[in-house]
C-alpha cells in the first residue's frame, strides 16, 4: 500500500490514518464538540466528509509513488446512506475501490463506531479520472 | 406554518457544533426552504495547490440547509434524521468565492421528508452542486 497524505479539510475534521484494513487506509475521526449537529449527534455532513476522505485515500493507496492523486481524481457524485446516529465517540472509515476504469473510478466506503459490521453510514462515490494532458 | 420555526433563534441557542465550526451562515428561509452560505476558508480545501474547496464542506452546507428546510416545512425544531443524501458535483467552486446552498422540502409525509437543493458560488443559474435527500420524521406527528 502506497503512503497516503490527507487533505487540509481532513486536518480540520481531526481525521488521522489509524492503520490499514483489507489493503486500504483505515481512518479515524476522533470525537469533538465541533462535529455535533443541533440534535446532539455527529453532523451528517461531517460523517459524509469522513467517508469522502476515506474513499479518496483508498484510491490514493492504489497509485504509484509520486503520482499526485488529487489532480487526477475529481468527485462527480457521492451517495450516502445513514443507518445509525453518530454517537459522541470516534468514527472509523475505510474505503474499497470497486473499479478504476479508463475514465471513472468507483469506490464504496463504510463508517462505523464500535463494530465494523454495524455501519453507521455507507457511501459510494464516482470520481472522474482526468487524463494527464488535461491537468 | 413556518412562523413557529425561527432558524436564527435556533442557531443563537447553540454555542458550539459543526455549523459554527464550519462557519455556516443562515441566509434566508421560507415555509418550505432554507438557505445557508459558507465563506471561503483555506482550512477547508481539498488541495493546497489548487485552493479548491473540498467536497465535504459542500455536503455539510447542503445537509444543514436541507435539515432546516424540513424544520421550516414541519413548522418547528422536531426530531429527524438524514436517511440518505446524494450530491452531484456539477463543477468545482471557484477559490475565494462564498458558496450558497438552498434546499427545498418539496414533499412531507408522516414518516419521510423529500428535499432537493442547489449550491452556487455567485450565480444561481450556474450551480456547483445538486442535492437530493430524504429525512426520517421522528417523534410525534409531522
Amino acid at each position: 500500500m502506497t503512503a497516503v497524505a490527507l487533505l487540509p479539510y481532513a486536518d480540520f475534521l481531526g481525521i488521522q490514518i489509524e492503520g490499514e484494513r483489507n489493503g486500504a487506509p483505515l481512518l479515524v475521526m476522533p470525537f469533538s464538540e465541533g462535529l455535533l449537529n443541533l440534535q446532539g449527534g455527529i453532523h451528517g455532513g461531517a460523517i459524509a466528509g469522513l467517508l469522502e476522505i476515506a474513499a479518496t485515500a483508498a484510491i490514493d493507496a492504489t497509485l504509484e509513488e509520486g503520482e499526485d492523486p488529487r489532480s487526477v481524481f475529481k468527485p462527480i457524485t457521492v451517495t450516502v446512506d445513514f443507518m445509525r446516529p453518530g454517537l459522541p465517540k470516534p468514527v472509523y472509515a475505510c474505503g474499497q475501490v470497486v473499479r478504476v476504469g479508463g475514465r471513472i473510478a468507483n469506490v464504496a466506503v463504510s463508517a462505523w463506531q464500535d463494530d465494523p459490521d454495524r455501519a453507521i453510514a455507507t457511501a459510494h462515490m464516482n470520481l472522474a479520472i482526468t487524463p494527464p494532458a488535461e491537468k | 406554518m413556518a412562523a413557529s420555526f425561527d432558524p436564527a433563534e435556533l442557531l443563537a441557542s447553540h454555542r458550539s457544533g459543526h455549523i459554527l465550526a464550519l462557519g455556516l451562515r443562515f441566509v434566508a428561509n421560507g415555509e418550505d426552504y432554507c438557505e445557508f452560505a459558507i465563506d471561503y476558508d483555506r482550512r477547508l480545501v481539498s488541495d493546497a495547490n489548487s485552493g479548491i474547496l473540498a467536497s465535504g464542506p459542500i455536503v455539510s452546507l447542503m445537509d444543514t440547509a436541507a435539515g432546516f428546510a424540513v424544520w421550516a416545512r414541519r413548522g418547528g425544531f422536531k426530531p429527524q434524521a438524514t436517511l440518505d443524501l446524494r450530491l452531484d458535483y456539477l463543477r468545482p467552486s471557484r477559490p475565494g468565492q462564498t458558496v450558497t446552498g438552498r434546499a427545498e422540502c418539496y414533499r412531507l409525509t408522516r414518516r419521510i421528508a423529500f428535499v432537493r437543493g442547489l449550491a452556487h458560488d455567485g450565480d444561481p443559474n450556474d450551480p456547483v452542486a445538486h442535492l437530493t435527500a430524504t429525512y426520517m420524521i421522528l417523534g410525534e406527528g409531522k
